[in-house]
């Protein structure tokens, strides 16, 4: 479990996070949506440990993060993965390069037994025949299958991605969204998902947090969307006219 | 006048600030080292790069120099009581001297300093270093040690340079009819000091330091996107180039001086 305890983030003037609390629990899919410069991305990496929010604090699983010491850190930073919003493969490796690289680093296993490992993880993604292959030889949804690959490589505690399934076609998107959900159950692990696309907040919305100009403006489940009365939320989950008449029928329904 | 001096100031402040970050890379780069295992194959991988990918260019850069200081050594010896083989003397002194060490470093500043600002950057730009330092490696010590200790053979790339210069002016010399070989020989061998061999490689790792390092800090700290790599590409040729012109002068005085 992930706990954020009133964080603050700024970059000069820009004060972007405005102190945000929060919790997000084992085996489940997290969600945090916003409009752009919302303070989504920031939030993100201050959960990886990438920014040191100027106040406030994060604990996973009770270890407070700003009081680990450096090596400490380097070893919680080894049970997170991260899913890029581009994927951000090796470009100079292969598929199965990419994917091993954390175990080189880390373990002192044999050769063979990174590969069996390297083969269960793409196997689990769908990915085995394109082993060999090259970043640039292979489509978007195989990159961020890859990715996925190489994130949970290691068994992490936590896995945190940025807009997943952003540039890719509907069908894709949501074999990434089911594929998230269903390594987050597997895996028993904590996962939260900065995302703005409302196929995602539908289907796999577990738990989610609408950000508004660094603040948490909303905190609920994707039943609860439909229902609430948050003016900032329905505006911008419901700015498409296909979500407008999804809540229609669904108010109608109820009615 | 206000405005000028202040904009001076925080001119000079910046340049003071991206000096203390250059310090401060550097001593990252030292921090927690990559499992010797794969730092092995990254150096490997980088003398292959950065050396052994720059002799073309090298041999044929300093040919042609080495044959266009004989020639102009040559047509500038009007006096009759000066000796031909200073032909030869010249030819060794100014390649050995500069154009080995400085000169092919400055070219290397272009070619080498820049594929490392645009290789980092691109890898900046595209979140692969976010991926290394959120996985808990030391993207510094990955990414720039291995490019340091691949040109600590920057050194045998001189001595070929060299060895290519001198055989250029030989062949301009003796074949553009300036002087015999007989001659040229003598001018190499004439007041020889082999300190000065141990001057231009002192230069030379010095210099092989900081084409590492100054490219490998502008590509590492950029923002923005692609356009932007090519812009750090440039400002860390110019930056290249003029700590080695710097470093040249400090060096030569504090060497030879």
């Amino acid at each position: 479990m992930i706990e954020v305890s009133n964080i603050h983030k700024s970059f000069g003037d820009a004060h972007v996070l405005k102190g945000i609390s929060t919790h997000f629990d084992t085996g489940k899919t997290n969600l945090v949506i916003g409009q752009s410069g919302s303070g989504k991305t920031v939030f993100l990496k201050c959960l990886l440990g990438l920014f040191t929010p100027e106040e406030g604090s994060i604990s996973y699983d009770g270890k407070i993060y700003s009081e680990l010491s450096g090596d400490e850190k380097r070893d919680l930073r080894q049970e997170m993965g991260m899913v890029f919003q581009g994927s951000a493969l090796f470009d100079s490796m292969t598929v199965a390069g990419n994917v091993k690289f954390p175990l080189e680093m880390f373990t002192k296993q044999s050769v063979s037994e990174m590969e069996d490992r390297v083969d269960v993880v793409l196997k689990r993604v769908n990915l085995i025949d394109a082993h060999q292959k090259y970043p640039s030889e292979i489509s978007g949804g195989m990159q961020k299958r890859v990715a996925i690959a190489r994130a949970i490589v290691m068994n992490p505690q936590y896995l945190f991605c940025d807009e997943p399934n952003s540039g890719l076609d509907p069908k894709t998107a949501i074999l990434i969204d089911n594929l998230i959900k269903e390594i987050t159950e597997e895996y028993d692990i904590t996962t939260v998902i900065n995302t703005h696309d409302m196929n995602s907040v539908m289907e796999i919305g577990e738990k989610i947090i609408f950000l508004k100009d660094g603040l948490k403006e909303w905190e609920g489940t994707k039943n609860e969307i439909f229902k609430t009365d948050n003016e900032a939320v329905t505006n911008f989950v419901y700015s498409s006219e296909l979500f407008k008449k999804v809540r229609q029928m669904y108010i109608e329904e109820r009615n | 006048m206000l405005f000028l001096r202040q904009e001076a100031y925080f001119y000079f402040m910046n340049h003071l600030a991206q000096i203390g970050s250059y310090f401060l890379m550097l001593r990252e780069v030292f921090k927690k080292p990559t499992k010797w295992r794969i730092m092995k194959t990254l150096i490997l991988k980088e003398i292959d790069e950065l050396i052994y990918g720059s002799l073309g260019i090298i041999i044929f850069i300093s040919f042609f120099i080495g044959a266009v200081v004989a020639i102009q050594t040559a047509l500038n010896l009007t006096n009759p009581l000066i000796p031909r083989n200073l032909i030869g003397f010249a030819t060794r002194q100014s390649v050995i001297l500069e154009f080995a060490p400085t000169f092919v470093s400055i070219i290397m500043a272009g070619k080498v300093g820049s594929y490392i600002t645009s290789s980092i950057g691109t890898m900046r730009v595209t979140e692969q270093i976010d991926a290394l330092e959120v996985m808990g490696v030391n993207s510094l010590n990955y990414l720039v040690f291995p490019k340091i200790i691949a040109m600590l053979f920057y050194p045998f790339a001189i001595a070929i340079s060299m060895y290519v210069g001198i055989f250029g002016g030989w062949l301009a010399g003796v074949f553009g009819g300036f002087l015999t070989s007989a001659d040229f020989v003598t001018g190499l061998t004439l007041e020889f000091k082999p300190f000065h061999i141990v001057y231009a490689f002192i230069k030379t790792l010095i210099f092989a330091f900081v084409i590492a390092t100054i490219p490998s800090f502008h590509g590492y700290f950029m923002k923005g996107g692609a356009l932007e790599v090519g812009k750090a590409s440039t400002t860390s040729f110019v930056w290249t180039s003029v700590v080695i012109i710097i470093l040249n002068y400090i060096l030569t005085q504090l060497l030879l001086g």
